[in-house]
This record gives C-alpha cells, structure tokens and sequence, in this order.
C-alpha cells in the first residue's frame, strides 16, 4: 500500500505498471488542480489563515498537493459531505478561511441546505470548491452531473459564485477571495480546461467585472466557465464567415455584471449565452433577467443543456452532441443570426 | 467557571434557582411570541444552569472573547430558556428580550448567531450543530488558546444522519475538546422517539462511534454538575458525550410527558397556575 508523504513525486506513485494507469496518475493531466493546490499553498505559505478539506476526494481534486506541502492545515472528512461544509462554518466562525472541495454535483445539490443556512446566512470565509461541474463525468452518469448548481447557488443570499474559465483565472480568483469575507462558490470542470488567458491577461482582474473579448455589431456570446475557451473558437470561425462577434467570460455569476450585459447586448443585435448547465436557472436565465428589467430588446438565445438529463459518454462526446464545442456554438449562432 | 468539584449548598441553590428562572422566564417570553417550545425547554432548564453558572469558561459583557468556551444548541428549539441567561451575562439588551418574537426583533424560535451576542452558532435546522461544533473544536488546534465546545443535542435529532457523520469524524480527529450532550427527554414531535424512529440504544451507538459515554439525570443539580465539572477538568481520551436522562415538560405537572405540549401556549389563568408550581419546587 502506498502513503503519500511530501517527497511522492506527483502522479508518480508506487505501482505504476507499464503504459497502465492508475488514479493518481490523473492528477498529471490536470493543470486546473494544480492551479488549485499551488495558489492554496502559496496563500498559506504567506501566512492567510487557511484550512483545506476534501470528503474523500483528494487524488479527484489534486489536493494531495496541499496536502503534502501543509499536511498539518488538510483535513480529511471522508464521505461525509454534509458534515463536511457544516464543519467549515465551524471552522471558519473561529477565524480561519476554510476551502472544501467536493464534486459540485455532491456539494450544491446534496448540502444546498448547509450551505445556505451555515455559510451563507452567517457570511462565513468558506470557500466551497465544486468541482467536475456540469458534463465532465461523462459516463459516470446523473448522479455525478451537475447541471443545476448554478440555479442553486445562485438564488443563495450572501454567497458569492465564480467559475473560472482556466486555470490562471481559478489562481486570480484564489487570491481575489482573500478579501472576500462572505463565503463562496467556484464553480470548477475537471481540471482540464485549456488555456485561455496568459500570464498578462489577468493583470487587472476582478471579482464580478466580465471580461470583454473584442466587440460585435452582429452578436455577443456571453459564455462562463468551461464555455469561454470554444465560445472564443466559435467566435473565430464566425469573425472568418463575415460576422462581427464579441465574447464576453462571464467568470463572476454573482455578483453579476449587469452593465456589461447591457451594454454588450445594446450594441448587439443577437445575444447568445453558453453554459455548462440547465438553461433554467443559470447564466443565460440571469442575462434574461438583466436584459429584461433594463428594457433591452434583443434578439436572445440560452444555449447549453436543455432541461433534460445529459446522455452518459465520454465528456468530448457529449459536448459535440450538445453542441457546446467549438463548432456546436457556431452552428448555434449561425441559427440564432439567420 | 468554578474548579472545586465540591458542590457546596450555596451553589446547589444558585444553580436551582436560575433553573427555576429559565423556566419562567421561557413561561413569560412565549406569552408574548402566543406559540412556543415549552416542554423541550423545561427537560433542559437543569442543563443550561449547570452550563451558564458552573461550567462554561465565559467573561460577562464580552459576548465575543475568543477563548470562551462555545455552547451551540443543536436542539435550537429551545432557545427561548436560553436568551434569558444570554441577557443575564449582558449580552443581549433587556429590552431586546422583552421584544421577544416581535417584528424586527432578533430573538426568535430558533438561535441566530448573525443578530444575537452570545449565539455561537444558529440552529433550526435539526443535525448540523454537531458538525459546525466538530469545526469549531478543530479550529481550537489552530488557536492560541484552546477552548472546549458543548454542544446540546435533541434525541429526536439523533435521527438525524448528519449527527452520526460528525460523531464519526469527531473520533477519527481524536477531537477531544467537543463535549456533546443529548437532551434524552424521550419524545419528539409526534410522540415517543421510540414509536417514531428507535434511537436506543443510544450509550452503544456512541460508544460504537469511538466517543467517551456518560449518562446521568439531567434534573440531579448536583450529579449534572459533578460529571460535568470532572469531564471539564479531567483528562479526555476521546470526544465526550453526556446522554442527559430528562423529562419532557419537566416542573409543571400536566406537561410532564405530554408531547402535546412540544409546542403551545399557555392562557392567563394557565399560566398562573404554572408559575404557582414553579415557585412551589423552591
């Protein structure tokens, strides 16, 4: 049996076998979790008083990392997710910024109820980590989906809710949540969203500020999270078909940027809004809420998981078949435009 | 907070005396809400006068000194007993307990920590507190100066699944500073806990979940007090429970084991007679 101590070489762990692979092994593919782990350690490294916890999850979320570099702040809470986040509220009413982390599939829909009433309610520092949101876990089937959490999260008073579209973005928000002294939740794939931002994209990050990219006469994609990187390849593709397209990285959900919204949809003839997540609820239902009460009227489409249960298959399938690839969202685009 | 496990008279009395006064007080402040928990409170009156003036490490006026010891009432239905003894130590305004229930006003059924000094944690939600307490009690290690949490649990909340995931952990953390005790006043909202859902036997479960059991009669002042002082004080080898023997409506008679009277109200000539009773016991 292997332990992990601080010297185990990340996903190198005893009894790796050949070509074969095995569990922490994953934890190479997913620069997203070492995004997580190495910004956690950092922050305690400069001495914020920080406490992780997983629920038997930590080669999942890669937060063995932590682990090995501040075993003494890790707490392991076992399967025991409910207990888990009531336990950090407790945890943070003495002072410490708590972050647990758990599938977001487990964490918003099965502990709603403690993170309403013992983190939010209290403005207490948690930080809830869901991970694996939406269509990640592919073949692992509904129980581990997680198309509503947006929805849920969203409708709780006081509590912050961020998903970052990579993983220098997840850094910048790390950092940023420093000052944040209600609690939140980040709203994260499975580690493995591509690139979308270099080292000076982020200079001026900021909480519950969208980023613009580039602007368009013809349409403005609104996308957040795992949707930022294809909704920029779509637009691409448009832009060489003619289209004047803008894209704006809705990382902050709430507190949302309304008059980004505004604006982008005001110079806009067509908005579309790309999400990971039940069209109810979400992202677009909260474009349509802003549009609505600022008296825009525009052209409009929610693009993401149409209020059914996703279909089990491996997560780049399933994009393709709900259209929330690359060339989905142009095809998307193309029929919302005419 | 008193070290002596020598229970003198005077203290026997003054602990008495403030159980009587947590009973009512509770009578008074629900005549004004028209609805309350009187009989969950009145099988815990003892418990709270043991815990408010003998055992819990507390700093009168300073709701927030950060090494006090924490009480979370996980049975947040009983609160009304307890927001008399949190304006006692001046942490609540007088005036604000006079308001009880009333519109705007912070008391209400159930604790909230956000509007109440004095509050550790809110409750209402029935499972979470010892949870919230297990944090709290791990958040000590991280404090310059530890402190123990207490946390007071229902019996009917040990249906609760959340409870046997915190008793699990608490053991496996070797969190030696969470003090649990269970209210076992042997019935719930509809009735008997053991018609509703069977929690005996209640010492194995938590001896099974690796936890230090007692059990005790949770009206005996003196033994109450002794066992608490001696876990206080003594040394802990695991996280504690006190399963508290109690009586439901506890100190009127025809609410003694009347589950009915969970939730209600007392009229004008009712509550005279209740509080004729009460004076009585003195």
């Amino acid at each position: 049996m292997s332990t992990i101590t601080a010297d185990t070489p990340v996903g190198g762990l005893p009894g790796r076998r050949g070509n074969s692979w095995q569990l922490t092994d994953l934890l190479e593919q997913a620069p997203g979790f070492t995004a997580l782990s190495s910004t956690l350690a950092d922050l305690t490294d400069e001495g914020h008083p920080i406490v992780v916890g997983t629920a038997d999850l930590k080669f999942s979320n890669g937060l063995v990392r932590y682990q090995q570099r501040h075993p003494d702040r890790f707490l392991q809470f076992g399967i025991s997710e409910q207990n888990m986040v009531s336990a950090a509220a407790g945890l943070a009413a003495t002072g410490l910024q708590v972050h647990v982390a758990t599938f977001a599939s487990f964490l918003a829909l099965l502990c709603a109820e403690q993170i309403r009433t013992d983190t939010a309610y209290t403005k207490l520092p948690v930080r809830l980590i869901g991970h694996h949101t939406g269509i990640t876990l592919g073949f692992y089937g509904t129980s581990h989906h997680a198309t509503e959490d947006l929805a849920i999260t969203r409708s709780i008073a006081n509590l912050t809710v961020v998903a970052p579209a990579d993983p220098r973005q997840l850094s910048c928000m790390l950092r940023a949540s420093v000052d944040v002294p209600g609690p939140m939740y980040f709203r994260i794939g499975r580690g493995r969203d591509p690139e979308v931002y270099g080292a000076e994209d982020l200079a001026d990050f900021s909480l519950g500020r969208a980023i613009r990219h580039g602007a368009g006469e013809d349409l403005a994609i609104i996308a957040t999270g795992s949707m930022v990187h294809p909704a920029l390849a779509a637009a691409e593709r448009l832009r060489a078909e003619g289209v004047s397209v803008g894209v704006v990285d809705m990382h902050t959900i709430k507190p949302f940027d309304t008059d980004t919204v505004v604006d982008v949809a005001r110079a806009a003839r067509n908005v579309l809004t790309v999400e990971e997540h039940n069209v109810i609820g979400g992202l677009g239902s909260a474009v349509a809420e802003a549009l609505a009460e600022a008296g825009v009227s525009v052209n409009f489409r929610r693009h993401g998981i149409a209020d059914q249960y996703s279909l089990v298959g491996p997560p780049t399938h399933l994009y393709r078949h709900y259209q929330l690839d690359a060339d989905g969202i142009a095809a998307v685009a193309r029929q919302l435009l005419g | 907070m008193t070290s002596s496990t020598e229970l003198d008279q005077e203290r026997i009395q003054l602990l008495e005396e403030r159980a009587r006064f947590v009973r009512t007080e509770t009578v008074r402040l629900i005549d004004i809400a028209k609805t309350g928990h009187y009989a969950s409170t009145f099988s815990c009156a003892e418990i709270f006068a043991v815990l408010y003036y003998d055992i819990l490490r507390l700093r009168r006026g300073e709701p927030d000194w950060p090494q006090r010891d924490r009480f979370l009432l996980g049975k947040g239905h009983a609160a009304v007993g307890l927001y008399p003894l949190l304006a006692d130590w001046g942490f609540v305004d007088h005036e604000v307990l006079n308001g009880y229930t009333r519109l705007g006003n912070p008391l209400g059924d159930h604790p909230d920590m956000v509007n109440v000094p004095g509050i550790d944690f809110s409750s209402g939600s029935l499972g979470h507190n010892l949870s919230v307490g297990l944090g709290m009690a791990l958040g000590a290690r991280y404090a310059s100066e530890p402190f123990d949490v207490y946390v007071l649990l229902g019996d009917g909340e040990q249906e609760e699944g959340q409870v046997w995931e915190a008793a699990m952990a608490a053991a496996h953390h070797d969190v030696r500073n969470l003090i649990a005790i269970v209210d076992r006043n042997k019935y719930s909202l509809d009735g008997p806990t053991d018609e509703i859902n069977q929690v005996e036997p209640l010492p194995d479960k938590w001896r099974a979940f690796g936890w230090n059991v007692h059990e005790v009669d949770g009206h005996d002042i003196v033994a109450l007090t002794t066992l608490l002082r001696s876990i206080r004080d003594g040394e802990r080898t695991a996280p504690t429970v006190v399963i508290a023997h109690t009586v439901k409506g506890k100190g009127v008679s025809f609410m003694e084991e009347e589950f009915g009277w969970h939730l209600g109200w007392l009229d004008t000539e009712d509550e005279r007679d209740v509080h004729r009773e009460l004076e009585a016991r003195k």
